[in-house]
């Protein structure tokens, strides 16, 4: 399965990248399990772990993380909103 | 009913009109208007000399007009626009507008309140404060949670 990923504001400053098209394995089929899969590649990407306050999105929706991710889904991780 | 996510300032006197323009069926109009504050920076004797909003193209204009949709299924709504800027902007500046038109006063309160709360934690954009030592993300408060919190009754 393929997937774009964007990454927003403080958390695209800290990653260093704002998109990415990935290749998942089978086990990474839901928002938690991509940010853990995402969070193992270390240094600043634990800024993605468990616990860290981020936010996620499903092709423009906002999602939990037992949400499912799909093939081709455009998926966005960022912090909470500051926007008004 | 309808968003606009933009650089450019607006017009708030005709913005407002337009909410009620060739209508006789409303009767009340509430626009909110959301400006940059010179804020003081903490431990600094220097305030906030600028910011630069950031948003999610495609899924800003998806989310207010949710928003918009939600409001329009608690109240009687006759029309809605917001309108929410992006890129730098200096204090003083208008950032959001939100006008609501009704047949009568309460719905238009009442909704305009809860489309700038919901705004708050639902719709994606960021701020980043311009500081002597660069800049500066700012933090999601918990104030505005518990604000969108109240209306999920």
């Amino acid at each position: 399965m393929s997937v774009k990923v964007l990454y927003f504001a403080s958390l695209r400053e800290t990653l260093g990248y704002s998109h990415e098209t990935l290749t998942l394995p089978e086990s990474v089929s839901t928002i938690g399990a991509l940010r853990g899969h995402l969070a193992r590649r270390g240094g600043a990407w634990e800024a993605l772990g468990e616990g860290r306050n981020v936010r996620a999105a499903i092709n423009q929706e906002m999602v939990g993380p037992e949400s499912a991710v799909a093939d081709r889904d455009e998926i966005a991780f960022f912090p909470p909103v500051t926007g008004g | 009913m309808s968003v606009s996510v933009q650089e450019a300032d607006f017009d708030v006197g005709a913005e407002t009109a337009a909410l009620s323009a060739g209508r006789l069926d409303v009767g009340a109009v509430v626009t909110f208007v959301g400006l940059v504050r010179a804020d003081k920076l903490s431990g600094a004797g220097s305030e906030v000399s600028a910011m630069t909003l950031e948003h999610y193209p495609g899924m800003t204009e998806k989310s207010l007009e949710a928003i918009i949709a939600e409001a329009g299924g608690r109240w009687q709504l006759q029309g809605v626009r917001v309108i929410h800027r992006f890129g730098r902007l200096l204090p003083g500046e208008r950032i959001v507008f939100v006008g609501v038109a009704s047949a009568h006063r309460g719905d238009a309160f009442a909704a305009c309140e809860f489309i700038m709360d919901y705004l708050k934690t639902r719709a994606p954009f960021w701020k980043k404060e311009d500081t002597p030592e660069g800049g500066r993300w700012v933090d999601a408060r918990e104030a505005d949670d518990s604000a969108a919190a109240r209306w999920m009754t």
